[in-house]
């Protein structure tokens, strides 16, 4: 391509594309006279899918690639028929420029690139309409985001959903973070340490009178002087004294912070819990039960242990190591010095550990985690255990899982249980060190046998402290990865966040419009640009294979999931500006397996409105044709039901669930497969309930069964996270689509049924 | 050869692939897939159609004709997308969500990894890592790994 030598420099708009300067001056290169480059993206993978670097540049003119790996770039001058064409498969996009002679080129992408990719293509298709009609597409008067077809906010380009994903770790100063939790409790805290400062200051009033026994009363009376009776009366009564004030103020110390180190663990726990309650089922479907219930059961607790034992013993060995150096330099600096010197080699030995310890328990913590997983899936799933008699298998798993935690345990305590012995070891040569000093310095007349002995005294102490501080090291890393994985959850952002600012909900009519929406899960595309229109009151039934996109698309609507392109308005709202549970109370839930909580019936039904009257529960439960069947039970709606409603069948649990939809009296009611699990008696009786329940309400139901749907206004046909088809039962049926070919397979799959029944 | 590759394969204008059927019949965009990917990548792979219906069978790879064989490898590598990680360079942190670095067999590349379940195991001691853009990584064997590597990848297991 000729590089034309142009007057006037072409531009590059620095403020809508971004290209790094070496590119910038290779694209500039190849633009004719005036032109602007509209878009431009990375391309990050080669023909063969390695990892390269390429571009791609849409101009005014012409499309401009240079291909992963290679320095030459292509261009392709744009003309009518020219199409740009994307799709994406595993995490990989490709993107393909055909025209209707074939394929011209082709890219591939992460989906990293997704976003900018696709401002390219609108772009491309914009220029390609001017060529075709001569004049641009009509323009939303609204700016909207590319991805998520949300208005943007006025004067910014960056949509603030699609920009809020938050990739920043956590710092490692875990355990300091934990001051948010300790703030309310300042006062207590504070009136701890000074009782602390105070009681540790007496314990150290009794080896400082050694001195005074030896020097003026032991060593007297050994050369045969006469001492006063009183004088040694005092000396002992003040190291009574002494050891009593320190017991006093020692036990107020304990009361005091022990109490304040629990509550401030109860709090982390309760907020740890409301945060997790208020996360999106995203975050549910990737974490396991086990490990959940792990890091807020017995972490918070052992932070709180930590809290309330081995940290406040640390502040008052340190308290105490402080002022015995003090003491010591105070009588002799040069046996002090002495003594101390042992000192920063097992700091540096702890130091060295200390790495090692933390990883090692931060694994520990983990393979626990795995532990506990093997029973919360194996309990819960019982009965296929049993039904496939795998009971030794699952016991295998645990002991496996079990021997995993052995083997990371022996690991971790190799090390540790060196640890130990290394510090008394050192204790033992620092008070030979002391010992040996000291004969040589009485020897010397230098110091008096009384200081010997307070300094041993102290020295005792001393190093016992420093022992027992050595534990500390692992106890902090054990409360610091502990507070790690709480502070995991407490960090993590919902992915259903809750808006900024968010604008009120009140009740709502029921108009829902779906308008281009897509959602992504994992790398799987779910759905894809699918849009829709609800009027208020309408029943929607939508219908497909299992795997079409039907449950998600629910799942969306109640913003279980928030969509990853395109957005949802219900009566003009955007679902996402409006606050999660203002939008929630508006909706009315049956699923397919219903879950009732372990409490009475009553309680159950009311769940959504707990201030609910007993009337108002009745009332729903007649609706709901329950009432009946709960009268028979012997508790009537004091009935208790268990975990999984245990004691009612199927059906009757679908039918307090149906009470309990019925109950908040939503605008709009959802219905995933509400009688799928049942038999078709019974789905009779459901029926005539959700008929009660449908009435002036949008609905969406969700069946299997086409007969249930009968009532429907609309039927809506998915396939493969599309909309393939939309219209009533007769319209669809004399399309002879996809509606009519689903309809003559349960047709036929019925009358087998049929015929089986009738030779059984 | 078997009855069951009486089919070749082959590309259109539009660089999509085409199967034609013993009966000579043309299916257009037809995707070969790998029944088991990552513990069997040879054995089991199916031809669906475009609506995802499968039209032809192949129980091993090494049973097919030699260009055949070419045809639907060239196809698979143009599909399949699963970088295995052949060395850790660094990572951004120990905590989640943190930045990788790392050398795959297809070049050097980093991603963002969500939290530490998105790590999985799978049998034979492989490791599945999916990016926050739901891209698989794959650790054929930590034990292959290099040292600092495994001092690393082990922070997370």
């Amino acid at each position: 391509m000729s590089t034309p030598v142009s007057v006037t420099e072409p531009v590059v708009k620095p403020d809508q594309v971004f290209l790094p300067p070496a590119v910038h001056r290779e694209v500039v290169a190849l633009l004719s006279e005036g032109e602007n480059v509209l878009a431009s993206f990375e391309v990050d993978l080669d023909a063969q899918l390695r990892f390269a670097q390429g571009r791609v540049v849409l101009c005014e003119h012409q499309l401009l690639a240079r291909a992963p790996g290679e320095a030459r770039w292509q261009a392709w001058p744009l003309y009518p028929t020219l199409r740009l064409q994307h799709f994406d498969h595993a995490g990989v996009a490709t993107l393909e420029l055909i025209d209707d002679q074939g394929r011209l080129a082709a890219w591939r992408y992460t989906l990293a690139q997704n976003l900018v990719a696709l401002r390219l293509i609108d772009q491309f298709e914009e220029r390609i309409e001017i060529l075709r009609s001569g004049h641009a597409p009509a323009h939303n008067s609204d700016e909207i985001c590319l991805t998520c077809k949300a208005p943007l906010p006025p004067g910014e380009d960056e949509c603030p959903i699609c920009t809020r994903e938050l990739y920043t770790p956590p710092s490692t100063w875990t355990l300091f973070r934990l001051w948010r939790f300790a703030k309310p409790y300042q006062g207590q805290l504070l009136a701890g340490f000074l009782l602390m400062m105070g009681a540790t200051a007496a314990t150290l009033v009794s080896p400082y009178l050694y001195m005074p026994l030896m020097d003026e009363v032991l060593i007297p009376f050994q050369n045969g002087q006469h001492i006063e009776p009183a004088k040694v009366a005092l000396y002992l009564g003040a190291l009574l004294g002494a050891a009593i004030v320190s017991w006093g103020l020692g036990w107020a110390k304990t009361y005091i912070l022990a109490l304040a180190s629990e509550r401030i663990s109860a709090d982390l726990r309760t907020t740890t819990y409301e945060h997790l309650l208020q996360l999106s089922l995203e975050y549910f479907g990737g974490k396991r039960t086990g490990d959940l219930m792990a890091r807020i059961g017995s972490e918070s607790d052992r932070i709180s242990v930590f809290l309330s034992l081995h940290a406040l013993d640390f502040i008052t060995d340190v308290l105490m190591i402080t002022m015995t150096a003090v003491i010591l330099f105070s009588i002799n600096p040069w046996l002090a010095l002495v003594t101390l010197l042992p000192l920063p080699v097992i700091a540096w030995m702890i130091h060295m550990v200390r790495d090692r310890l933390r990883t090692g328990f931060e694994k520990i913590d983990r393979v626990w985690g795995e532990v506990t997983n093997v029973l919360a899936d194996t309990i819960p799933g019982i009965r296929v255990v049993k039904a496939f008699a795998q009971e030794r298998r699952e016991a295998t798993r645990f002991r496996e899982a079990n021997r995993h935690n052995l083997a990371v345990n022996d690991k971790l305590n190799r090390t540790w249980s060196l640890f130990s012995p290394t510090v008394t070891l050192l204790t033992e040569i620092g008070l030979l060190v002391v010992w040996a000093f000291g004969v040589w310095q009485v020897s010397r007349g230098d110091i008096t046998v009384g200081v010997l002995t307070a300094f041993l005294a102290y020295i005792g102490r001393f190093y016992a402290r420093l022992d027992s501080m050595s534990r500390i090291v692992s106890v902090t890393q054990k409360a610091a990865a502990g507070a790690k994985r709480i502070f995991d959850i407490l960090d993590h952002v919902s992915s259903v966040p809750e808006p900024v600012k968010p604008v009120p909900m009140p009740r709502v009519e029921g108009n829902i419009q779906l308008r281009d929406i897509g959602f992504r899960y994992g790398n799987r595309s779910v759905i894809r640009g699918l849009s829709l229109d609800i009027r208020p009151g309408e029943m929607i039934g939508l219908v497909g294979h299992s795997g079409s996109g039907k449950s998600t698309l629910v799942n969306l609507i109640c913003r279980f999931y928030d969509v990853s392109e395109g957005a949802i308005f219900v009566d003009g709202v955007d679902i996402r500006s409006v606050p999660v549970a203002d939008f929630r109370r508006n909706i009315g839930l049956v699923l397919q397996e219903p879950f009732l909580f372990f409490g009475t019936i009553a309680e159950n039904i009311a769940y959504g409105k707990p201030d609910a009257s007993r009337e108002e529960i009745i009332a729903a439960a007649r609706a709901a044709h329950a009432h009946e069947f709960i009268l028979r039970l012997p508790q009537g709606y004091d009935s208790i039901v268990g975990e999984r409603g245990q004691g009612l069948s199927g059906g009757e649990r679908q039918r307090v669930s149906i009470a309990r939809a019925l109950l908040i009296d939503p605008r709009i009611l959802i219905m995933d497969e509400a009688t799928s699990a049942v038999d078709t008696e019974t789905e009779k009786e459901i029926q005539r309930a959700l008929d009660n329940l449908v009435q002036g309400r949008t609905t969406i139901a969700i069946a299997h069964r086409l007969s249930t749907l009968r009532k429907a206004d609309r039927l809506v046909v998915m396939d493969r996270g599309v909309i393939v088809e939309v219209g009533n039962h007769d319209e669809l049926m004399a399309a002879e689509g996809a509606y009519w070919r689903l309809y003559q397979a349960q047709l036929r799959n019925a009358d087998t049924a049929q015929l089986l029944e009738e030779q059984g | 050869m078997s009855e069951m590759n009486a089919f070749h394969l082959q590309h259109d204008a539009f660089g999509r692939l085409l199967l034609i059927d013993a009966e000579g019949v043309a299916h257009e965009n037809v995707v070969p897939v790998r029944a088991h990917p990552i513990t069997a990548p040879l054995e089991g792979i199916s031809i669906l159609s475009q609506d995802g219906h499968e039209l032809a069978w192949i129980p091993h790879l090494d049973t097919v004709a030699p260009t055949l064989r070419a045809a639907l490898d060239e196809a698979l590598a143009s599909r399949e997308f699963m970088p295995e990680i052949e060395r850790l360079v660094r990572v951004s942190s120990f905590a989640t969500p943190s930045t990788w670095t790392v050398q795959t067999n297809r070049g050097e590349a980093s991603f963002v990894l969500k939290g530490e379940e998105d790590i999985r195991r799978l049998p034979g001691g492989i490791l599945l890592i999916a990016d926050a853009h739901g891209i698989q990584f794959l650790v054929r064997d930590v034990m292959a790994l290099d040292r600092h590597s495994r001092k690393l990848l082990d922070r997370f297991l």
